[in-house]
């Protein structure tokens, strides 16, 4: 069986062998210029932008790893990402947690939904799995639409207060919350990358590469695949709750169906089965949209016309280009 | 006045109808993707949209051109199915020999660009396009009010469904097609030309979505996001039914539709939700849907 990310983009395909030593001196590299580079970005942009990238990025970080290392491409992300911007903007604000706890209840939830949506889809296989977890979601679409009282219904969840984390620290300033946010990416990569070069991250890509092999070699697949979903819907989760508090706001938008979409784009840009694609496909489509939030509704076409250039011609992303160009895994 | 369980007759056969002509438009748009996936091993995202633009054809039809309900009936489902078979010659053929998933994400990217236009042209808010005069009024058939209108979009889209499975089933044509599904290399040994029939085949599926939306034109507003979402519920149908079978979509389609009507009558709250909750029924049970066969 081939998956998506495997047969299709050359760039995974390096990525599936061992890490021999000068690449993992190169993402030990990168890792470190990512850090640098997150301590610098407050002071030479507009924080709030910044933040606003890392979220996504940290978002599509979460979807790749579920599509680039587990051959599952969900059309449903929005749904963890926007329930956990919910829970924790809801728990933030009327039950006075600290944000800390909300973003944690927040994850939570999105872990724990992933299970439930997870167990389900992963019966199916390719495009049917692609149309179950969307049709999921939409499934939670329309309870954050019917639920006014806990979601707010067309108003959402406004002024999210941000709190002080641990009860000691005001966040009100965006420098202050500022790394908090840098950490929490920073943390999700590093938890990601683990993930990706571990025993399991291994064992997953086997199966992503050919299933009924890893299951004679005495995989359980189907509990490898529910383990990635979750682990992948539960960092959604947390990019989407950290983003409630960042903003103040959980609504409809970050739970709607194009969301998921949106998620997708990023990591096409970027690069499936890239490990550091997402970042730049994240930092991409967020500045794009930034910069093309005067065009109104063309933001839309221009997002459609960028899909399919990628789809058509451009199918290793960014990252996978450079990656196939200097002959290592990114 | 008599009650049947509870709520009055009128109430329950009027949301039923609603109910059948939502299955109608469920039935019609499964048997499209059915259709294009059975040949091309696509889910076309760009259904919805697609759908959509046989409702604004039909719509530009009237207000541009003059040309009546009846007239675009036909011609609206060619002009679209026409886009499709560009879209195939120029798009889809150049991804079909790359992971499926792909042609997912390019249809979808398509979907976006044309609900994008569509809406920078028309805006959101939604177009009237009125009943054509002899379909309006209605019929008292003593327990419901049966507008005419309803009635014959139930009757076409019965027919057109009826007509396609008899197509794809009992003609040489469909039995070349069904060939093509199970071995192209093979089929294309025999003379036949494989990629002329993939390439009619995206165009007829799409041409069915675009009838559809011309049927809905008069019921729901003409507007860009029409098709949007009942794309999604679509695919749960589609699920639920499994993509094996023909008459899969058609039954599904038409009884998913009578459930959500009946949701409605006796718990409104779920009715958005009741498709989504039986497909994770079916998933639990019949992984490979009701109608489906085993992957």
């Amino acid at each position: 069986m081939a998956d998506i990310a495997s047969t299709d983009a050359p760039a995974a395909a390096l990525a599936i062998g061992e890490v021999d030593d000068s690449t993992a001196r190169l993402h030990r590299n990168l890792m470190i210029g990512i850090a640098a580079a997150l301590v610098i970005a407050p002071f030479v942009a507009y924080p709030v932008f910044v933040m606003k990238v890392l979220c996504f990025a940290l978002f599509a970080l979460a979807f790749n790893l579920l599509l680039g290392y587990g051959g599952l491409l969900s059309f449903g992300h929005a749904a963890y990402f926007g329930m956990a911007s919910y829970v924790s903007a809801y728990t933030a604000k009327h039950w006075g947690l600290t944000p800390e706890l909300a973003i944690l209840a927040g994850t939570g939830i999105a872990a724990l939904l992933g299970l439930a949506f997870g167990a389900l889809a992963i019966r199916r296989q390719g495009i049917y799995f692609a149309m179950i977890t969307l049709a999921l979601a939409q499934m939670a679409f329309f309870f954050s639409l019917q639920t006014p009282r806990f979601t707010g219904g067309e108003d959402g969840i406004q002024a999210v207060p941000r709190g002080k984390l641990l009860g000691l620290f005001s966040l009100a300033d965006d420098r202050a919350l500022y790394w908090l946010v840098a950490a929490v990416f920073m943390g999700g990569l590093l938890l990601i990358y683990r993930v990706i070069h571990s025993p399991f991250g291994q064992v997953c890509k086997a199966i992503r590469d050919n299933e009924p092999r890893a299951i004679s070699l005495g995989y359980r697949s189907s509990q490898y695949k529910l383990a990635v979903f979750v682990l992948s819907a539960g960092i959604a989760g947390l990019a989407g709750a950290t983003k409630a508090i960042v903003f103040q706001l959980a609504s409809l938008t970050d739970v709607h169906w194009s969301m998921s979409g949106e998620v997708v784009l990023m990591t096409l840009v970027g690069g499936l089965g890239t490990v550091f694609g997402p970042i730049v496909g994240a930092i991409v489509i967020v500045s794009m949209q930034n910069f093309l939030a005067t065009l109104g509704a063309w933001v839309t076409v221009v997002q459609g016309v960028v899909f399919v250039i990628c789809v058509l011609l451009f199918r290793e992303g960014i990252v996978g280009m450079i990656a196939k160009w200097i002959k290592k895994p990114l | 006045m008599f009650e049947l369980l509870g709520v009055p007759p009128q109430a329950l056969f009027g949301q039923l109808l609603l109910g059948l002509i939502n299955g109608s438009f469920y039935a019609i748009l499964s048997l499209g993707l059915a259709v294009i996936f059975g040949l091309l091993n696509i889910i076309n995202f760009t259904h919805g949209a697609q759908y959509m633009m046989g409702a604004f054809v039909a719509w530009m039809c009237l207000n541009y051109l003059g040309i009546n309900y009846w007239a675009a009936l036909l011609l609206a489902p060619i002009a679209v199915g026409i886009t499709g078979v560009v879209i195939e010659r120029f798009l889809l053929k150049r991804i079909a020999h790359v992971d499926h998933l792909y042609g997912l994400l390019l249809t979808f990217g398509l979907a976006l660009i044309i609900q994008g236009l569509f809406r920078n042209n028309y805006g959101s808010s939604g177009l009237p396009y009125s009943i054509p005069a002899e379909l309006r009024g209605g019929y008292n058939l003593g327990f419901m009010f049966l507008p005419t209108y309803r009635g014959w979009v139930v009757i076409a889209s019965l027919v057109v469904c009826l007509a396609t499975w008899f197509i794809i089933e009992k003609t040489k044509l469909g039995s070349y097609l069904r060939a093509a599904t199970e071995n192209p290399t093979l089929t294309q040994a025999f003379g036949i030309n494989v990629p002329l029939l993939v390439t009619l085949t995206y165009g007829f599926g799409v041409a069915l979505a675009a009838f559809a939306g011309v049927l809905a034109a008069p019921i729901y507003s003409v507007n860009p996001n029409m098709g949007a979402d009942l794309i999604i519920v679509v695919f749960a149908v589609v699920v639920i039914g499994g993509m094996g079978s023909i008459m899969g979509a058609i039954v599904t389609g038409f009884s998913l539709g009578l459930v959500e009507g009946l949701t409605k009558v006796f718990y409104p709250e779920a009715s958005a939700t009741v498709i989504f909750i039986i497909m994770a029924i079916v998933l639990l049970v019949k992984p490979a849907g009701l109608f489906g066969r085993a992957a």
